[in-house]
């Protein structure tokens, strides 16, 4: 089986200002991947670039074997964006959200199918928010409202879960069922690549840190012990880089993306 | 003339189909574009087009399809300037709707003959529509509302999500071109019922009526358009069977018939919004340690489901909230919790 992501000599620019540079990486199959870095290290637009909303400048770019200009086979890539203000103008059910998931199964003009409704509340059920199927989302709070955003990823019964700051504003019981929600995932085979500013609760599931500074990759591997909670004490000077607050001085984009 | 004999005339008739159709078609793109936070696109289109009637006016041809033209041309122009997201975006589109607006003045004025023709497309004339008007209305009415149902869960998730839906595979692009055209097309098709200067308020109205006591899109959808029928007909008999003597136009009465159903449904989805915040469930699993025991003081009542404070589910039981105290039930007296 070919790997779901293998980017080679990766760049990407925003309005013509280089911001990625040189990037090189392969999400194998299985991977709990989580990319870390301080804010404006590019984390959040290496998942674009990964999901194909932001193109590359040079490089390529594989989608589970197949480069991604020709690359239509869009289920098996589950995105969950990092959380916009509470819905849109209209009221939407977490249900009516969660459905829209699978619109890379169905037809056009066509009802949902049986196996649409199993999905989705599967998807439901897995996040914990099945009791609340029918409210509206604007009255979730934030990081039920994650879980939603998630829940629709899941409803597409994806190979690759890409999730863009599960965590960010998001209170520890939701981080908590959100790990859970994780978990649960991982055991079942999915390829899981997430954009944590910390990791905490979701600390004990990641297999494999990549760590991005300035727009590059610094550092791949498995991750170490005290990212996330455990804040302050018994930090590897090496790696003190990817502790948000000491690169927020130096880094040069500082606010610019992310 | 009774009402009855009125109902029966052709030319009544033929409105009141017009009424239904335009009803329906209106609220429902109308839903994309409140949605989308564009209430007022309609609107820029509605001034767009009046270039196009007047271009028809002048060169003889049907009103109504140069109008389509011209408002499907300015809907995308507007589609692509929206997308291009540019800082100056709202003044290019004010300058796009006075544009359209003058150019429509004017040209009219070139066709000389035409001004008095041009009000019936500003103001509505819906009981002036001959048998192929009405044919053309409903059947694009009716391409509208079948789009605009059927592709219901493309184009939400299109509105909602931008990112989630072009990673999902959708063509965005065309889904946001799609809906600027249904806009065009039904801002014509109800031009001829409520006016090109109102007819906005047909796409919008409904809407924001429904949401007050709505909380999914699919119920939404589905009573706006429900209540642009409403207003639209309602109107329609309104101005149909007002006393002789008394001049109602059906255009204005069938907005204002709208705004009056949004008036009176307003303060009850309000009372319902501050219902459901004062009774949402208080968390029962906050990790804190217990609040220290603490009886309230001296209670002149006895809380239960009438006493008249909200009561609000808090785990295994009922908080009573009561002068910012959230006051449980304990034996014989209430803890602070």
């Amino acid at each position: 089986m070919s790997d779901p992501v293998v980017l080679r000599q990766g760049a990407v620019a925003i309005d013509g200002r280089p911001v990625l540079r040189g990037l090189d990486l392969t999400v194998r199959s299985g991977d709990f991947l989580a990319l870390m870095g301080a804010n404006g290290s590019g984390k959040s637009t290496l998942v674009r670039a990964i999901t194909g909303l932001l193109p590359l400048t040079v490089g390529s770019l594989e989608l589970f074997g197949t480069p991604i200009d020709d690359f239509d086979d869009w289920s098996r890539l589950g995105y969950v964006p990092q959380r916009a203000g509470a819905g849109s103008g209209v009221p939407a059910s977490v249900w009516e959200i969660v459905a829209s998931g699978r619109l890379g199964h169905r037809k056009l003009f066509r009802p949902l199918s049986k196996l649409d409704r199993m999905a989705i509340n599967d998807a439901l059920e897995v996040v914990g928010l099945a009791h609340r199927a029918k409210d509206g989302v604007h009255r979730l709070s934030g990081g039920q409202q994650q879980r939603v955003l998630i829940a629709r990823a899941l409803a597409g019964e994806p190979e690759m879960l890409l999730l863009d700051e599960p965590t960010a504003g998001v209170d520890i019981t939701n981080q908590r069922a959100l790990a859970a929600t994780l978990r649960e995932l991982g055991s079942r085979g999915s390829t899981i690549v997430l954009v944590a500013h910390e990791l905490g609760p979701l600390a004990p599931l990641v297999s494999r840190a990549v760590v991005m500074r300035d727009g590059r990759i610094v550092q791949d591997g498995p991750p170490l012990a005290d990212h996330g909670l455990e804040h302050g004490h018994h930090h590897d000077p090496l790696h003190e880089h990817d502790h948000g607050h000491a690169v927020r001085l130096t880094s040069p984009i500082e606010g610019g993306l992310s | 003339m009774s009402a009855v004999e009125l109902l029966s005339e052709p030319f009544m008739q033929r409105a009141l189909a017009a009424a239904v159709f335009i009803g329906l078609a209106a609220p429902a793109v109308g839903t994309y574009l409140v949605q989308r936070r564009l209430a007022l696109m309609g609107d820029g289109i509605g001034h767009v087009a009046v270039t196009g009637v007047a271009l028809g006016i002048l060169t003889g041809t049907s009103p109504t399809w140069t109008a389509v033209v011209v408002a499907v041309l300015g809907a995308v122009l507007i589609e692509v300037i929206r997308e291009r997201g540019s800082t100056n975006g709202d003044v290019a589109l004010a300058l796009l709707f006075y544009g359209g607006l003058a150019g429509g003045l004017f040209v009219t004025g070139l066709a000389g003959t035409g001004a008095a023709k041009l009000h019936g497309f500003l103001f509505g004339s819906i009981t002036t529509l001959n048998g192929t008007d009405v044919i053309v209305t409903m059947s694009l009415a009716a391409v509208v509302v079948v789009t605009c149902v059927g592709l219901a869960p493309q184009l939400f998730a299109v509105a909602q999500d931008q990112d989630f839906a072009r990673v999902a595979g959708l063509r965005v692009r065309f889904y946001n071109v799609l809906v600027a055209v249904l806009a065009a097309v039904s801002v014509t098709v109800a031009m001829r019922s409520v006016g090109l200067l109102l007819v906005s308020a047909l796409m919008v109205v409904p809407v924001a009526t429904a949401q007050q006591l709505t909380r999914s899109f699919r119920t939404t959808l589905t009573s706006a358009m429900g209540l642009g029928v409403a207003a639209s007909l309602g109107g329609l008999l309104a101005a149909a069977l007002a006393p002789a003597g008394a001049h109602v136009q059906p255009g204005p009465t069938i907005v204002l018939l709208a705004l009056a159903g949004f008036v009176v449904t307003w303060p009850i989805g309000a009372w319902l919004r501050r219902r459901q915040r004062l009774t949402a469930p208080f968390p029962a699993d906050t990790g804190l340690p217990p609040y220290d025991h603490m009886d309230s003081e001296i209670h002149p009542h006895e809380h239960g489901p009438d006493c008249g404070h909200p009561a609000v589910r808090h785990g295994d039981h009922v908080d009573y909230v009561h002068d910012g105290h959230r006051h449980a039930p304990h034996g014989e007296h209430y803890d602070e919790h």
